[in-house]
């Protein structure tokens, strides 16, 4: 067992780093007030109190429902989801009253932190209603179908959407989601049940050839269909970020449920050959990976739809330099989607690339509490769902920034936890409610497990 | 599952270790070559944050920063268009241009010799104050040069032959630099895009670094110096003085100005020549010196090097491998002999400084906020161009020129003045380029001066370079010597 060192309570030290997120948070907002309007408003209060007292909430219904819960997750995602609501308020607070075309400016912040809010308050629900975990395995079908529901849902005419080039969004009235958000859960949840019940055949049935062993053509099944519908995704939605993280997280967890590298090795040939088949034929594909290879030419950049997002984000970047300008010291309004998409571009102009390598590793720690409740569980329900949403919050943000920072070509995802947008913040604080439950009944020191 | 579950955890790692290499290697590695990209405007953001030092001429700005009530803190504002050849511009969105880029470290206060106040200002929080830059300009000379062109196109540029010290520097037509320091992105473009459409192109530096331009006569001053150098010649030596001259190996006829013999006499000397301007007598000194001494001279005088007064002026050209025809046509400045007004000026400061060139500039000083002087240049040699003897012989045919001959348009009343006049053909048909170029006092020269007008002045090919370019020096040098 790894839980060697106790540390005391994990509420009182919960809190204890609360209060700590709740004072840098307040820190922000002045910070940013007092370097871009010169002086403090008392609106502060209105952005900084809602997350905070929700952030409490949610702490005291752990102490009564989930008391031994890992103690670190919740100060990290509300770290990192007011870190977003600071530069998407210090976006706003620079816009003018009326813009240049006549109209009011459209603004972020005071969204963000209701999102915020309710994304909170679904996940306390989450907290209270979702009693084990456990009980998730009996709903694994209807997590199938609820997936495949939400990821069909943007191709409805009506309200369906396209957003630059892809086409995640529904809109009904005023409002606007992106349900591929919620589908990553509950295809996280189905992937996990379906693999516990079927691992055993497909970890042990096929012949051996060259020492590897084949699966029988039936059990490859379940991977081509899910080849499919990603690239059912990529060709229908045209985003290869929400493609791939679909595809990925099922070849992640295949692979730890049956130990066989097979079925990476070969998914990923199909995804990879199944992408550049796209990426030939779809020109939009095919001017993602222009503007990713190289940027600075100078009819990428200019091209509609080329690099000239991608190339002012470096420029934010490149002048942020070391330490950055300071939190509402730099020009981050000069990249277009600096709110959402580019908001780690924001954040590494004005945080420096220690900011960022801060909020890398804050990334990191969360990722790494995922991967320590999957290890320390001993069912492999538990195991494959930790391990899952663990690895939903790492790809993802690995894709939106690595397309940011050039890693990778750009994609349509949203930053978890940090950027701009109701659908993903619910959908992240949901996967926090489910990994908090989760750690709750990690087995204890000294408590026999099986 | 424990191992798999240890794997996917590397592979976690490895994403995030390669999110940790592109973000250093871009926000530290490649940090200089991205802000230095010319898409990127947030050095020049950065910069407008600086209360960016004036240009200032006789102690008053023609270029300053004054607040401004919205984001940009400061607007960028300029006396007169004719300041802008100088000036250059300074934009939000189109970048800087003239001295605004030149001297942009200096202005906003990011040079390595502000390394104290910078340091200063990272201590006390308060931005860095730019520098300010008084120039050498005369204002009542260059108003007098700018006055005097008129509506022509064209340029003129004044020097102080003893110091290089730039007294005056005009290029027409001027333009608005206000119109590109506006806080509207759409307005700076679209007031950018209407000049730099103008036919008339006032973007273009004439003065400096326009296209150059055809010398015509005036190049028969550095023809002229070369052949007292060389010691073949001195300014009695009688030269041919044909009607017409048919250039060796070719079928080309030339002519003096005017056809006919230059002066009537069946020879000529090189002192009357020069008085005359006559073409064919300079043809075949040129053909007879060879275009190897003829260039060498030419570069003393700072053909083919990249003067900098900070600004960079566009070297002047005289070209290489001529055959002899060619090499007759280029002593009489025609052929592919290209030069900008401030390299004439130049030659006739250098002839007026005794044969010793001066290294031409704009800079007075150089002070910061608090009065400390970052850079006040003293007069500086360029070279010796040539010797003090041929020096007082071309000057006294100058002023035999503007006394009794060809030039006589740039003659001041009860002063000697020296000077030569140009008008260079630009083909057939083509208006002609007109020049003069000169310095007075003869005997104490206190200014240098070239004067080039475009377009044979709107005369087509009845403008001379006597008839037009001479009177606008005049007056320059008037007032100069009326101070």
């Amino acid at each position: 067992m790894a839980r060697v060192r106790q540390l005391g309570n994990p509420r009182n030290i919960e809190f204890a780093l609360l209060l700590l997120v709740a004072g840098l948070y307040a820190f922000e907002l002045a910070q940013i007030q007092l370097a871009t309007v010169l002086v403090l408003r008392n609106e502060l209060i209105l952005y900084w109190a809602p997350p905070v007292v929700l952030a409490f909430v949610m702490h005291l219904i752990l102490r009564l429902r989930a008391s031994e819960a890992d103690w670190l997750i919740l100060p990290i995602g509300l770290f990192l989801n007011t870190l977003g609501i600071s530069m998407i308020y210090r976006l706003d607070i620079i816009k003018p009253a009326i813009t240049a075309s006549g109209n009011a400016p459209d603004l972020f912040a005071q969204k963000q932190v209701i999102y915020t809010a309710i994304a909170m308050a679904i996940a306390a629900a989450v907290i209270l209603l979702v009693r084990s975990h456990l009980s998730l395995r009996k709903y694994i079908y209807v997590s199938m179908a609820a997936g495949v529901l939400l990821l069909l849902l943007p191709l409805l005419p009506v309200i369906g959407k396209t957003v630059s080039g892809a086409r995640l969004w529904v809109g009904i009235g005023g409002f606007s989601f992106q349900p591929g958000e919620l589908a990553k859960i509950a295809l996280t949840i189905f992937f996990a049940g379906y693999l516990v019940s079927r691992r055993e055949s497909l970890a042990v049935v096929g012949r051996k050839f060259v020492g590897v062993r084949i699966p029988q053509a039936r059990e490859l099944g379940p991977i081509v269909t899910i080849w499919l519908a990603s690239l059912a995704v990529l060709v229908l939605q045209r985003d290869l970020g929400t493609s791939l993280l679909y595809f990925a997280i099922f070849l992640v967890l295949i692979y730890v449920a049956t130990a066989r590298p097979f079925y990476v090795v070969v998914g990923a040939l199909m995804f990879v050959t199944g992408a550049l088949i796209a990426s030939r034929l779809m020109s939009y594909v095919g001017g993602r990976v222009d503007s990713w290879l190289d940027p600075l030419n100078e009819a990428t950049y200019n091209a509609v739809g080329g690099s000239y997002q991608l190339v002012q984000g470096l420029f934010g970047l490149a002048h942020g330099g070391l330490f950055g300008t300071g939190l509402g010291g730099g020009l981050p309004q000069l990249v277009p989607l600096a709110e959402s998409d580019f908001i780690i571009s924001s954040l590494g102009e004005e945080l420096g690339l220690v900011g960022l390598f801060a909020i890398f590793a804050l990334y990191l720690l969360l990722i790494a509490r995922a991967v320590r409740i999957s290890v320390q569980h001993n069912d492999d329900f538990s195991k494959l769902l930790a391990i899952g949403f663990g690895f939903v919050i790492a790809l993802q943000f690995f894709i939106v920034v690595g397309g940011v920072l050039r890693v990778l070509p750009l994609t349509g995802l949203t930053t978890p936890l940090l950027a701009a947008g109701g659908s993903s913040l619910i959908a992240n604080w949901i996967i926090i409610a489910l990994l908090l439950r989760i750690s709750d009944s990690v087995p204890r020191l000294g408590v026999v497990a099986e | 599952m424990n191992r798999e579950i240890k794997r996917v955890t590397i592979l976690i790692t490895l994403m995030f270790v390669s999110l940790f290499v592109a973000a250093s290697t871009i926000q530290v590695i490649s940090a200089d070559s991205l802000t230095n990209d010319r898409r990127n405007f947030r050095p020049v953001y950065d910069s407008y944050k600086v209360l960016r030092g004036s240009i200032l001429v006789d102690n008053q700005p023609i270029a300053s920063s004054v607040s401004s009530n919205d984001e940009f803190r400061y607007t960028r504002v300029y006396a007169s268009p004719m300041y802008s050849a100088l000036t250059g511009f300074y934009s939000y969105f189109q970048g800087r241009a003239g001295l605004e880029g030149t001297l942009d470290s200096y202005l906003r206060g990011s040079n390595s010799s502000q390394f104290f106040e910078q340091l200063n200002a990272i201590f006390s929080g308060n931005p860095v104050t730019g520098a300010s830059a008084e120039l050498t300009i005369n204002p009542k000379v260059q108003q007098a040069a700018w006055d005097a062109l008129g509506d022509m196109k064209g340029a003129v540029v004044a020097i102080e032959p003893r110091t290089g010290r730039i007294l005056a520097l005009v290029s027409k037509p001027g333009f608005d630099a206000n119109l590109m320091a506006v806080h509207s992105g759409s307005q700076s473009q679209a007031n950018y895009s209407t000049l730099l459409t103008d036919r008339n192109r006032p973007l273009i530096n004439r003065a400096i670094a326009g296209d150059l331009y055809a010398p015509g006569s005036v190049f028969k001053l550095v023809v002229a110096s070369a052949a007292l150098e060389s010691g073949k010649y001195s300014p009695t030596t009688l030269i041919d003085n044909p009607a017409t001259y048919t250039l060796p190996g070719t079928k080309t006829v030339i002519h003096n100005s005017g056809e006919g013999k230059c002066g009537g006499a069946k020879k000529v000397t090189l002192q009357q020549a020069l008085k005359l301007s006559c073409n064919i007598p300079f043809a075949q000194v040129g053909i007879a010196l060879g275009q190897d001494v003829i260039r060498a001279q030419a570069e003393k005088f700072g053909f083919g090097d990249t003067v900098k007064i900070p600004m960079t002026v566009t070297p002047s050209v005289y070209p290489t491998n001529m055959d002899a025809s060619q090499t007759g046509l280029s002593a009489f400045g025609q052929f592919d002999v290209r030069v900008s007004p401030l390299q004439i000026a130049m030659i006739s400061a250098t002839i007026a400084n005794g044969g010793l060139a001066m290294q031409p500039t704009l800079i007075d000083s150089i002070t910061t906020a608090n009065l400390q002087v970052l850079s006040a240049p003293t007069p500086t040699q360029y070279g010796r161009a040539i010797s003090a003897t041929t020096a007082e012989r071309v000057k006294s045919m100058m002023v035999d020129a503007v006394a009794s001959g060809v030039s006589s348009n740039g003659a001041i009343k009860g002063i000697s003045v020296a000077g030569k006049t140009g008008t260079a053909q630009n083909g057939p048909k083509q208006p002609y380029t007109l020049w003069f170029t000169g310095f007075a006092p003869a005997d104490d020269p206190k200014v240098a001066v070239a004067v080039v007008i475009e377009d044979g002045g709107g005369m087509g090919q009845k403008g001379f370079g006597n008839l037009l370019a001479a009177p606008v020096a005049r007056k320059v040098m008037q007032a100069v010597l009326n101070q």
